[in-house]
């Protein structure tokens, strides 16, 4: 008689791996609308929080860009506003002093011109739509690395006459949109052609608001002198700080102490830092309705494993050990929750495409951004399923296939 | 010669309250090659019995041997083992899986024994032909009536040639024609080689099978050929 020992592995109970998910996926294909209900919660979450991190990764990209468009080893300095306002006079040297100091590569200058724009003769003097004249170094362009909208920046000939370049707001206020036929502007009674209109400068806010014209034609006609406004220095970024120490005492060695040296990489930097507080909070929010998914992704299993006593039971007598009914049901929920997880990337990569390209944003969704919110939302369902799982393989089976 | 299935003064008690005791100092031996009816009158312990005798539970007092082997003393994922590949059941509600054909359905008792799903479906496939169901292999159980979803349970229970199956009341929900032809069937599966015990309360079934042991009050009263 044949008596292979009980404990022998001939005898063991075993499932493969790949019936494994077939028995976690059965029972989700068995309830449809069920499942697609309980993962809609998990794809909200996830989605929410691909959104954000695709959006926020887009905005990144475009910032450094700009940064490293502009340059981050710009500063600009304002040698004599003080304290008591124009009184104070900073020599004319100011920008060759400034230019000397070792690490600094290059310097260029405005000074504003005494002296308001207008559309034509017609308006009054006062009305001047916040516009300010100066006058500005031929290297002005170059040095701020930024570029024309449209026409030519002053050069050695035209900063001779009378010939304006505006900074892209100053054109919008003059009403001036495009350079033919030749427009001219009414400045301090002389008229001035418009040559040429300036990009956008989103770290010079000033120069978007002004008129340049040469400082030839500024001294001849204004009596404007070379004491600047505003100096532009760019030096190595190494030693950046170590400028903007030495700084006023080179430019103002009267009154140091009047001379304001910023960075107008800065002020991008800065609202970057508060983008990402609103990103975090965001992400919070995601979170939150990540875990209120997953106890109704709990809810739903525990129901489930109820309403399936019968299944557990006659599993059991079929073979199953307590850990197979476990798994049966952890892989039922993780599944669950990674069909969310994957419709939830989809939705949060479709409002990133859509945002970016409505906001005229780099498109940048990190791969591993999307990766970690799948592992999330698997592991979302593994906790979700470990309290129904426990409680399924506990299914006493005896009592499990009574009716 | 081992005896495939043995009972020795098992006993079951649940502790309640209130305490009941379902079964008393069982003596039973199932020999290879048996068909056996278990009768008796409802809570005479006969569900119990077949619980203990299919590993389904332990006794409190007492053994349940299988080929000599104390179920006692196996462990949670040994029992289930065991179930697996020694041990085959029938249920009264037959229990099958809605929403999976008939084969799917006979095949899912293969899946705790590690076989690959292609040759599981070939022996759900020469299973459901032993029990005369060859024509129903894609129907799903509420495409089938009373009777043929009680082939397909027989089915699912012989496949993978288990050392002995257990029905609980197999014929309870069937009409007495359906009822006549499942007993003809257990009787022909016996034949051909299974092992088989079969709980039942309807004496024209239990009349068919050469052994019949009556329980009342947790204990055997006879056993034996019937009158």
């Amino acid at each position: 008689m044949r008596s292979p020992d009980l404990r022998s592995p001939d005898l063991k109970s075993s499932v493969r791996t790949a019936d494994l998910v077939g028995l976690g996926a059965r029972g989700l294909t068995a309830r449809p609308a069920r499942a697609v209900l309980t993962a809609v919660g998990i794809a909200i979450g996830i989605a929410a929080i691909v959104a954000v991190i695709g959006i926020s990764a887009s905005g990144r990209a475009d910032l450094i860009r700009t940064l490293d468009r502009l340059g981050t080893n710009l500063l600009r300095v304002t040698p004599g506003s003080g304290i008591l306002g124009g009184g104070t006079e900073v020599p004319e040297e100011a920008r060759v002093m400034a230019a000397r100091i070792g690490p600094v590569e290059s310097a260029t200058q405005v000074t504003s011109v005494d002296a308001t724009v207008r559309r034509n003769d017609l308006i009054g003097e006062l009305e001047t739509g916040g516009i300010g004249v100066f006058a500005a170094r031929t290297d002005l362009v170059d040095e701020l690395s930024t570029d024309l909208a449209t026409g030519r920046f002053i050069d050695a000939a035209t900063e001779q006459v009378p010939a304006v370049v505006l900074g892209e707001v100053a054109a919008e206020r003059l009403g001036i949109t495009d350079l033919d036929p030749r427009p001219r502007v009414f400045i301090g009674g002389t008229w001035f052609t418009v040559i040429g209109v300036l990009d956008e400068m989103p770290l010079h806010p000033d120069l978007e608001r002004a008129a340049l014209i040469g400082y030839p034609v500024a001294v001849e006609l204004f009596d404007t002198s070379q004491s600047p406004t505003t100096l532009y220095v760019r030096a190595d970024p190494d030693s950046l700080n170590d400028v903007a120490e030495v700084i006023p005492a080179t430019v103002n060695p009267q009154q140091p102490d009047a001379v304001e040296v910023t960075r107008p990489a800065d002020a991008l930097l800065a609202r970057r830092a508060a983008d990402q507080a609103l990103t975090g909070l965001l992400i919070g929010l995601g979170a939150v309705a990540l875990l209120v998914a997953g106890v109704a992704i709990a809810n739903i299993m525990v129901m489930s494993v109820l309403e399936r006593r019968t299944e557990i039971g006659v599993r059991r007598a079929l073979g199953a050990t307590r850990g197979h009914i476990r798994m049966q049901f952890l892989v039922e929920s993780m599944l669950l929750a990674l069909i969310g997880g994957v419709a939830g990337t989809l939705l949060g990569s479709a409002i990133t495409i859509a945002f970016a390209a409505n906001r005229g944003l780099t498109l940048d969704v990190p791969p591993a951004g999307i990766a970690a919110s799948i592992g999330v939302a698997l592991l979302v369902g593994a906790l979700a399923g470990l309290y129904p799982a426990r409680r399924a393989a506990r299914t006493p089976p005896a009592e499990a296939v009574r009716k | 010669m081992t005896a495939v299935l043995e009972l020795d003064t098992a006993g079951k008690v649940y502790p309640g309250p209130p305490r009941v005791t379902a079964l008393a100092d069982i003596d039973l031996v199932i020999e290879p090659g048996e068909l056996a009816a278990v009768v008796g009158p409802s809570g005479s312990g006969k569900s119990t019995l077949l619980n203990l005798m299919g590993a389904l539970d332990l006794p409190t007092s007492g053994a349940v041997r299988v080929d000599g082997v104390d179920l006692a003393t196996l462990s949670d994922g040994e029992l289930s083992g065991l179930r697996a590949h020694r041990i085959g059941f029938v249920f009264q509600d037959f229990f099958l899986i809605e929403g999976i054909d008939a084969t799917a359905n006979v095949a899912e008792a293969l899946i705790y024994r590690g076989v690959p799903r292609r040759e599981r479906l070939a022996a759900a496939t020469e299973a459901l032909a032993r029990v005369g169901l060859g024509h129903r292999l894609d129907h799903r159980p509420d495409q089938l009536s009373g009777g043929e979803r009680q082939r397909v349970a027989i089915a699912r229970a012989l496949v993978g040639d288990p050392g002995i199956v257990f029905a609980d009341e197999p014929t309870g929900n069937l009409d007495t024609a359906t009822s006549a032809e499942i007993a003809d069937l257990l009787v022909e599966l016996n034949a051909a080689g299974s092992t088989i015990v079969v709980i039942t309360h309807d004496a024209e079934v239990a009349s068919r099978f050469p052994r019949i042991v009556t329980l009342r009050d947790g204990r055997v009263v006879s056993d034996g050929a019937p009158a």
